[in-house]
């Protein structure tokens, strides 16, 4: 394998990795955080009916996981093209 | 029409539907039956995961574990959706790219290693078998309640059923009935949650009918709920949590990172043609499993509510009397699930959370979703496509458990270790019988159910979370765990997992080997057996880096393979060898 190949593909890896880590906070943080660890002081907002903890508990993380997982397609094909290691069509 | 006929019809419709689909696409070649050639639509796809992912537990069980307790039964709801991110982020993408039909292929591949394959294969299977029993044992209750024949006849109707077009169809067969299965099911679970949600809230969507006002007044529906059980003595319905935040934090982790690992789902990954469609069918999978689990907290609310109300009707002076008591609570008074006891003999019923006055001695939590439309007096069509939908829930799994165990018998231990040169047509055949011994293995744990239905959905988890997904990820992220690593951080997870369990719930279940009774103050952190998967998954991390440290570095020729599968480009088709 040639230099400019391997580092191409570091810098693939690496790009990667930054976009995984954001996303992966953003997963921790609203399931763990808002919806466990501080589900209680939270309860004190409301979302119409819901006190706001239990929302993110058991209907708003949900959405945000799915977000997340279409966030991460969108952005690793942007990725894949901009490093040039997208698949052949 | 009587809802018996009624059952049958539907019942028999979308039977006839999926055996009708696995006979359309019977698989001819082992590529075919294991990735159903490589070549399915990213949101035909998900679609299929969502139906394999999602079991009787979701269908039937979940509802009714949040109706009883509350906010606490979040844990499910995360812990099963979250686990999808996990899984599009850190595994999908990477063994579609790797290319190949079974997950202890990688696993023995990445850590060039026959034992670490073998390895993976006992995990899978533990895990597989024990989470296909549960899934027996629904098909065989819906089907002796719904149908009335005795619960043995009911399993072997559904033995018969999943034997057909798993045996018949692979991977191929499987993933075109359990699209037709998601539509089922799905609809089987939010018409009655529309009703419902429409006649208490006027809101026809469930989601916003349960943070919206009861129809009439200016009460919020959760405030009302939170009120009607405090007033029996029950914990606050929106705040009580399950034993302790980090006890739920604990089990959420565990159930999302079991998900992530669970073999029958990774392998719907190697369908898709390429790894940019791995990346966004996990997405669509999540969106029709959302659809379900965004529903679930609403039908379980609402069952709560309407449940309360039925016994202690708002306004009224006196409780319901026993006499005036509804059909559907007569009819499920049969099954034993639900029992009423006159403790202070005045002919009316009392629920309270005071075990001395409660008259409700008995309410199964699993009869909450199958008795949700009865006990809202909905019509008997409903009923019956409710049957439907559970039956196509637990079936659709099944089917899946078992196309991961035949996989891994035929094609890992078969092929890859004990006959390499077995060819396509003798590899085939040794699925399918491994798929009939399979399906009679878990129906014969299912004549004779262990008695241990929530602890098994518990130690497949544990299992899957402890063994399986650390492994992958290591082998995907980190070029330096070698096989001793790997196998060590297995072995270690599996077994550190497996003690806890035994010790609190016995050894292989039986209660009184439990050298630690099973109790919050012998409890870890005060963590439940059912949580300690994420601890299982800790310890297989540390001690596969520690022993990784300590031994010599992978060959070159497995960096350069970690390398290659972080890209997308050269993905070819799902390759036999």
């Amino acid at each position: 394998m040639s230099s400019p190949h391997n580092e191409n593909a570091r810098h693939y890896w690496k790009a990667n990795l930054r976009l995984m880590i954001i996303l992966l906070s953003i997963w921790f943080f609203c399931s763990f955080c808002l919806g466990i660890i501080f589900a209680e002081p939270l309860n004190a907002f409301r979302l119409g009916g819901y006190k706001l903890g239990f929302w993110f508990a058991q209907q708003g993380s949900i959405y945000i996981f799915v977000a997340l997982i279409f966030v991460y397609a969108r952005m690793m094909a942007k990725l894949d093209r901009e490093h040039g290691v997208e698949e052949e069509e | 029409m009587d809802l018996q006929t009624l059952t049958y019809i539907v019942v028999g419709l979308s039977f006839s539907l999926y055996i009708g689909i696995a006979i359309w696409a019977r698989a001819g070649s082992t590529k075919e039956f294991y990735v159903a050639g490589g070549g399915v639509h990213p949101v035909a796809n998900g679609m299929a995961t969502a139906a394999d992912w999602m079991s009787a537990a979701s269908f039937i069980s979940m509802a009714g574990l949040i109706a009883f307790m509350g906010y606490g039964g979040s844990v499910f709801l995360m812990g099963w959706t979250g686990g999808f991110v996990l899984m599009a982020l850190l595994l999908a993408p990477y063994l579609r790219k790797y290319g190949k039909f079974t997950v202890p292929e990688f696993i023995g591949d990445r850590y060039y290693s026959k034992s670490a394959r073998v390895v993976a294969v006992i995990c899978l299977i533990v895990v597989s078998l024990t989470y296909v029993i549960g899934q027996m044992k629904g098909v065989g209750v819906t089907f002796s309640r719904f149908l009335q024949v005795d619960y043995d006849t009911g399993l072997i109707i559904g033995m018969v059923i999943v034997f057909f077009y798993a045996v018949l169809g692979g991977m191929k067969g499987i993933t075109y009935t359990q699209i037709a299965q998601y539509c089922v099911l799905i609809l089987a679970y939010t018409v009655p949650a529309i009703f419902i949600s429409l006649n208490l809230t006027g809101n026809p969507i469930p989601q916003m009918g349960l943070g919206s006002t009861i129809s009439g007044t200016d009460t919020f529906l959760l405030d009302r709920l939170d009120q009607v059980v405090t007033d029996l003595g029950f914990a606050e319905y929106s705040t009580s949590t399950r034993i302790s935040s980090l006890n739920m934090f604990a089990y959420t982790m565990s159930l999302m990172i079991g998900t992530a690992g669970l073999p029958h789902v990774i392998i719907r990954f190697f369908t898709v043609p390429k790894v940019k469609d791995a990346r966004t069918s996990a997405g669509w999978a999540l969106v029709f499993i959302a659809i379900l689990y965004t529903t679930a907290p609403a039908v379980a609310g609402m069952a709560r509510l309407n449940l309360i109300d039925t016994i202690h009707p708002p306004g009224a002076e006196q409780s319901l009397a026993y006499d005036e008591r509804p059909q559907w609570f007569k009819n499920w008074e049969q099954t034993g699930l639900l029992q009423f006891e006159d403790k202070d003999g005045n002919g009316r019923i009392t629920y309270s959370s005071d075990a001395e006055i409660n008259e409700m001695v008995k309410v199964d939590q699993d009869i909450m979703v199958l008795a949700n439309p009865e006990i809202a007096k909905l019509p008997n069509w409903i009923i019956a496509l409710v049957a439907a939908g559970g039956l196509a829930a637990a079936l659709s799994t099944a089917a899946g458990l078992l196309l991961a165990i035949s996989s891994a018998i035929s094609h890992d231990l078969l092929k890859g270790i004990f006959r390499p040169g077995i060819s396509e047509k003798g590899e085939l055949r040794a699925s399918r019988i491994a798929m009939a011994g399979a399906i009679a293995g878990a129906g014969y744990l299912g004549f004779n159910p262990p008695d241990f239905a929530a602890g098994t959905v518990a130690i497949a988890f544990g299992l899957a979370a402890s063994s399986i997904f650390p492994a992958l990820m290591m082998g995907i992220f980190n070029k330096r765990v070698n096989k001793e690593g790997a196998i060590a951080g297995m072995v270690a997870g599996l077994t550190v997992t497996l003690l806890y369990v035994f010790q609190h719930k016995g050894i292989m279940f039986i209660a009184s080997t439990a050298f630690l009774g099973d109790m919050e103050p012998n409890w870890f952190l005060g963590i439940e057996p059912n949580a300690f998967g994420a601890i299982g998954a800790v310890v297989n991390f540390a001690v596969a880096f520690t022993v990784s440290r300590l031994t010599a570095e992978p060959p070159e020729h497995i960096q350069h393979l970690v390398e290659d599968i972080r890209v997308p480009v050269g993905a070819g088709d799902a390759q036999d060898h």
